[in-house]
């Protein structure tokens, strides 16, 4: 089963959520950070990292000596990363999907596609844990080929996958979330959280995936958060007070159950709601 | 001549934008006949990225020769000095005021990008 741990809102708990749920396993488990812009679950788990692979995007690349300037590939490019203003054409490499589009265009075929880096996979192992992360190079903005290469690793749907997704509800966070067999919403129960909320509901329905929602720092904010998830019907898997033990163990780079381990069947009860999601029958809730 | 001036709002009284690729407006002066029209640039607003090469193919597409702005990106500048567009920061006041300090030659033509991108 594969778990995608997502929010709207960022800073409500995510990783700390995603470690716990990996580690709380009596089985083999695996986790994904697919925070691929600012990785930052291998500051709790520590892996040591056994292979790094680079992720390559084919860019194009132009012939000035068969390019005749027409502009063909840039009327095909709807990103803005070649554009024909001058004699040919210029590429901004940061800019492209690498569909290949501009190659197809060219009636002279002056274009051919070039790799172009944009970050790297690196697998590991913290533990009994399998860990992979991405991280996109500084400077590149497409996370989402990043996260597609991170996803395509044959650990993903061997036994227990616990998804850290980025915040949000855009493309990378519909990278990192499409295709698995549950999404956690992770939530703070406070107007900003709610607002959020609602916008990753909207997106994990459009999905199809079936959801549950954890409230984080329940004793905080106010019951809207609350109040939402029952009118719409979804269910509040676990609520977690805040606790300044599993904070000082943050700021240390310990995962949350390392602070507090009487949490962990609390977790493992939460991934056997997951599994009942998944599998459509109804949850034991425990809030 | 044609020179484009990046502009908070319509004509030549609006107050110059020091953005290029995100202004709202282009006011197009035409040396030679004195008159401007504007070309609207809020789209750019909806562009996650890739807003200044946008903006430089829409002055290249109006026949801008001159761009007169506050700052010029990497990306902006690339592309406009592939469109033999010359460029011109440090644009201050209205767009008249910014046109006039150009004829007396106050304004310095850029050799290079004066800020990052998404400055």
């Amino acid at each position: 089963m594969t778990v995608a741990v997502a929010s709207g809102k960022g800073g409500t708990g995510k990783t700390t959520i995603a470690v716990s749920l990996a580690l709380s396993r009596e089985e083999p488990a695996t986790l994904l950070d697919c925070d691929v812009e600012e990785p930052n679950a291998h500051l709790f788990l520590h892996p040591s990292i056994e292979e790094t692979r680079p992720v390559e995007l084919l860019v194009p690349e132009v012939d000035a000596a068969l390019c005749t300037g027409c502009g063909a590939c840039s009327r095909a490019c709807r990103f803005h990363a070649i554009v024909t203003l001058g004699t040919e054409p210029l590429v901004f490499p940061e800019l492209c999907h690498a569909c290949g589009g501009c190659a197809l265009a060219c009636p002279t075929r002056a274009i051919r596609e070039v790799p172009f880096r944009i970050g790297v996979v690196e697998r590991g192992r913290a533990g009994a844990l399998a860990f992979a992360q991405g991280r996109l190079d500084v400077g590149r903005a497409m996370a989402v080929p990043v996260i597609r290469a991170l996803r395509s690793t044959r650990q993903e749907g061997a036994g227990f996958t616990v998804i850290d997704a980025p915040p949000g509800t855009s493309c990378p966070v519909v990278a990192s979330v499409r295709g698995t067999d549950v999404v956690l919403l992770v939530t703070e129960p406070t107007p900003f959280g709610l607002n959020d909320l609602v916008l990753a509901v909207g997106m994990v329905r459009s999905l199809g995936i079936p959801f549950g929602v954890l409230i984080n720092r329940s004793d905080i904010g106010d019951a809207a958060v609350r109040d939402y998830c029952a009118g719409e019907g979804i269910p509040v898997l676990l609520e977690l007070v805040e606790d300044r033990r599993i904070a000082e163990a943050y700021s240390r780079g310990v995962p949350a159950l390392g602070a507090v381990p009487e949490l962990a069947p609390r977790f493992r009860l939460l991934a056997e709601s997951l599994a009942g999601l998944a599998s459509g029958r109804s949850v034991a809730v425990s809030a | 001549m044609t020179i484009a001036i990046t502009a908070k709002a319509e004509g030549l009284g609006a107050e110059v934008d020091l953005r290029f690729g995100r202004a709202s407006w282009f006011v197009l002066y035409d040396t030679e006949t004195k008159t401007a029209r504007t070309v609207d640039n809020r789209q750019s607003l909806n562009t996650a990225s890739g807003a200044g090469i946008q903006a430089a193919e829409t002055v290249s597409r109006e026949g801008a020769r001159c761009l007169i702005t506050g700052h010029c990106g990497p990306n902006a500048f690339r592309a406009l000095s592939s469109a033999g567009i010359k460029v011109y920061n440090g644009a201050a006041g209205t767009v008249a005021d910014a046109v006039a300090a150009f004829a007396q030659g106050i304004l310095k033509e850029a050799s290079s990008a004066d800020v990052a991108g998404h400055w």
